[in-house]
C-alpha cells in the first residue's frame, strides 16, 4: 500500500468515516451537461416573484371564452365547482365558518400558482394544450371572478406577480417554525 | 376441566388490563385455542368448502394430490381463493385517473406491502414511461445543469431502506362527524411499507455541485399533471433518494416507474413519482399542491403549511371494521404502528374503550420510519367491547385521541389525521368503527368536509 493512501485511510478513520463509506458516496460521474435551451424547454416552474413566467398576456374577456370551452365542465359556471372539479370562486362562507369554502379568493396565497397549475395540468383531458396567452387569460378570468382584479386588467409576466391575494398571510410555515425551535 | 373454568383461570392468571386483555407473552404458551375471525367474504369461502364436503370431498385424499399440478409460471400471482385481497379504488367520475386506491391492510399480515397492493394516489392517471426515453434533469443553483438517463442512474451506488409511505390525506374520514362504514384498510390504507432501493440524492447533488445558498429542491413528475412539490434541500441531502426498485423488483408504473423520489417519514405527495426534474433554488415554488391542497385549515382561519412529517399513528387491523367474531374465546389483536420521526417505542392496547391499557408485543425488527407489527392476546367474553391502540414513538410523541386532535385542529384540516382508532365489538361479535361516547356529533352532515377531488 502506498504511503499516501495509508495516510488518507487513517485520516478518514480518525474522522469517523470508513474508507468504504467515503468511496460509496462517490458516483461514477455520468452526468450529461444540459444547455440553457434544454433547461428552458423543460422548466415549467413559476414562482411567486414571477420567475419562470413566459412572454405573452391575456385578458378577462378572452379568459371567459376559454373557460367556457375548456374548464366549465368540471369547475362549473362562474367557477362555482361541480362534483368533479374544485370550486374556484364565489365563496359565500368564510374560512372560519362551519362549512368553509376554500377558493382562489378566500384561500390561495399566490396568484402565480394559478398560472403554474393551469399551464402544466389543465384541462385534465388535454393537459398542456393551452398556449401562454390562453393561460394568462384564464388566470385573469379566475382572478376577476374572485373580485381580485378589474374587468379590464391584463395579466402578463409583469402584472401577475404584483396581484395581492386576500389570503396571502393566512399560512403558518410549520416546518420552518419547528426547525427554528430546534436551534 | 369445564371450558368456563378454564377461561376463568386464563383470565385470573394472565389478565393485564380491563375486559380481557392478556399478557403479551401468552403467545409463547403452546396449546391455546385461538378463535376464528371471519369477514363476510371468507364466510362465503367456508360455505363453498362445506358444499364440497357434501358432494363427496375427502380431505384425507384431496383431488390436488391425485393429479399433476400446474406448470411453472414466469411471474407468480396470488391464489384464486385470495381474489378479495385487492386495493379499493375511489376515483373522480369525470377523470378516472384522479383519485386513490386503498391498501387492504385489514386483510394483510406482516409489515411489507406487496407491490400490487401498495396504495395509489394519482392526480391524472398512471403514465406508461419508456425508460430508454426517460431522463432526469437537475438544474438551477448548481455548478452544472445536468441530465441523467435511467441507465446512468442504474450504475450509481445504491442503498435500500424499508420505510412506509403515507398519503397526507390518509384516514381523512376521521374528520367526519359520523364514524366510517368502510373496512379498516379502505379508509386508513393510504399507507404502505416497502423496501425501496436507489441512489442517494446527496451523491447526485454533490456531483452537479449544489450551491451552498440553495434552500429548496422542487421535484416534478412526468405524469399528465406534471405534479411538482418543494422540498427543503437539507432533507434531500440527509436521507432522500431516487428509488428504482421496490421490494426487489423495478418500481411498478403506478408507484413511479422508472424513478421516484423517496423521503423517508415525510408525507406521500412529496415522494414524487415518475421523477423527471429537480430544480435547486432558494425559495419554494408555492405550487397548487403545497398551497391550496396539503395545507390544513385551522378553526381560526389560518392554515398549516409545509407539514412534512407523518406523526406517530397506529391501527388495529384485526379484529377491525366489518369483521365478525364467531364465538367468545381467545383472540389475537394485531395491527400496525408507524412514525415519520423514527422508531415506534411502544403500542398500548385497550379493550375497554380506553379506561385501562396494556403494552402490546412489538414484532421484530422494529425499524426506523417503517411499519411495526404489534400483537396482543385478548379473551372476548361475548359482551360489547371497544378496542383501541395507541402508538408512542422514540421522540416520546403519543398518538392522540380523536377529541384532542379535533380540539387542536378543528375538523376542516383534511390532512394529517392520526388519532386513535376505535373498533367496537358488539354482543353478536360484529365489529364497527365508533367514536368515543363523549364526542358524539350526531348533528350535521359530512358533505362539507371535502367534496372536491383535486
Amino acid at each position: 500500500m502506498k504511503k499516501s493512501l495509508k495516510v488518507l485511510i487513517s485520516v478518514l478513520i480518525v474522522a469517523g468515516i470508513s474508507p468504504a463509506v467515503a468511496e460509496q458516496n462517490k458516483g461514477p460521474g455520468l452526468a450529461h451537461p444540459a444547455s440553457k435551451e434544454d433547461v428552458a424547454a423543460w422548466n415549467l416552474n413559476v414562482f411567486p416573484d414571477g420567475e419562470g413566467l413566459p412572454e405573452g398576456q391575456g385578458s378577462v374577456a378572452e379568459g371567459e371564452t376559454i373557460y367556457k370551452n375548456k374548464c366549465i365542465a368540471c369547475h362549473g359556471e362562474n367557477g362555482l365547482g361541480t362534483g368533479t372539479g374544485d370550486q374556484l370562486a364565489g365563496a359565500q362562507m368564510g374560512l372560519t365558518s362551519e362549512y368553509p369554502e376554500k377558493t382562489i379568493g378566500t384561500y390561495w396565497p399566490y396568484a402565480t400558482t394559478i398560472f403554474d397549475v393551469v399551464r402544466r395540468s389543465m384541462p385534465m383531458t388535454q393537459p398542456g394544450s393551452l398556449n401562454n396567452n390562453d393561460v394568462y387569460s384564464v388566470t385573469a378570468y379566475l382572478l376577476y371572478l374572485n373580485n381580485i382584479i378589474g374587468k379590464d386588467d391584463v395579466m402578463n409576466a409583469s402584472t401577475l406577480p404584483k396581484v395581492k391575494m386576500p389570503n396571502r398571510n393566512g399560512f403558518i410555515n410549520v416546518y420552518e417554525t419547528e426547525e427554528k425551535n430546534k436551534k | 376441566m369445564a371450558k368456563d373454568r378454564q377461561n376463568d383461570l386464563l383470565l385470573e392468571e394472565h389478565q393485564v388490563a380491563g375486559n380481557g386483555l392478556l399478557d403479551r407473552r401468552l403467545f409463547l404458551k403452546k396449546g391455546l385455542q385461538f378463535g376464528a375471525i371471519s369477514t363476510f367474504a371468507s364466510a362465503a369461502t367456508l360455505a363453498l368448502a362445506e358444499s364440497e364436503t357434501e358432494s363427496g370431498f375427502d380431505p384425507a385424499n384431496p383431488p390436488w394430490m391425485k393429479q399433476q399440478g400446474a406448470p411453472f409460471s414466469t411471474y407468480g400471482m396470488p391464489s384464486k381463493y385470495e381474489d378479495r385481497v385487492v386495493r379499493f379504488p375511489t376515483q373522480n367520475q369525470a377523470v378516472p385517473g384522479n383519485g386513490v386506491s386503498w391498501t387492504p391492510l385489514h386483510l394483510m399480515e406482516g409489515t411489507i406491502t406487496p407491490n400490487g397492493l401498495h396504495f395509489e394516489r394519482h392526480h391524472n392517471g398512471v403514465p406508461q414511461i419508456d425508460p430508454a426515453k426517460h431522463k432526469l434533469l437537475i438544474h438551477g443553483m448548481v455548478k452544472q445543469d445536468s441530465f441523467f438517463t435511467v441507465n446512468d442512474l442504474l450504475r450509481y451506488p445504491m442503498q435500500s431502506k424499508i420505510c412506509f409511505i403515507e398519503c397526507g390525506g390518509n384516514s381523512n374520514a376521521g374528520w367526519n362527524k359520523q364514524p366510517s362504514k368502510s373496512e379498516a384498510g379502505y379508509f386508513n390504507g393510504m399507507a404502505s411499507c416497502s423496501e425501496w432501493t436507489g441512489v442517494p440524492l446527496s451523491v447526485l447533488l454533490e456531483e452537479v455541485g449544489v450551491s451552498k445558498k440553495a434552500k429548496w429542491m422542487i421535484a416534478e413528475g412526468a405524469d399528465a399533471f406534471a405534479m411538482e412539490m418543494s422540498i427543503p434541500i437539507e432533507k434531500a441531502m440527509k436521507d432522500g433518494f431516487l428509488a428504482l426498485y421496490q421490494n426487489g423488483e423495478r418500481i411498478r408504473p403506478e408507484n413511479g416507474y422508472p424513478l421516484r423520489l423517496v423521503l423517508p417519514g415525510w408525507e406521500g405527495v412529496l415522494n414524487v413519482k415518475w421523477l423527471r426534474r429537480l430544480q435547486i433554488t432558494d425559495k419554494p415554488v408555492m405550487s397548487r399542491n403545497e398551497t391550496s391542497r396539503y395545507t390544513e385549515l385551522l378553526p381560526d382561519g389560518k392554515a398549516r403549511m409545509f407539514t412534512f412529517f407523518i406523526e406517530a399513528k397506529s391501527m388495529i387491523t384485526s379484529p377491525s371494521a366489518n369483521m365478525l367474531l364467531k364465538e367468545q374465546g381467545l383472540y389475537q389483536i394485531t395491527g400496525l404502528a408507524w412514525s415519520g420521526r423514527g422508531k415506534i417505542k411502544k403500542v398500548d392496547v385497550s379493550a375497554d374503550g380506553g379506561k385501562t391499557w396494556a403494552e402490546a408485543e412489538l414484532q421484530e425488527p422494529v425499524l426506523d420510519r417503517a411499519f411495526t407489527r404489534f400483537r396482543m392476546p385478548w379473551f372476548w367474553n361475548g359482551k360489547p367491547a371497544v378496542l383501541k391502540s395507541r402508538a408512542t414513538d422514540e421522540t416520546g410523541y403519543v398518538q392522540p385521541e380523536r377529541k384532542e386532535l379535533v380540539k387542536q385542529r378543528g375538523r376542516h384540516g383534511f390532512f394529517h389525521y392520526n388519532a386513535i382508532i376505535n373498533w367496537q365489538v358488539d354482543s353478536d361479535g360484529f365489529v364497527s368503527h365508533v367514536y368515543d361516547k363523549d364526542e358524539k356529533e350526531s348533528k350535521g352532515s359530512d358533505i362539507s368536509i371535502d367534496s372536491g377531488w383535486d
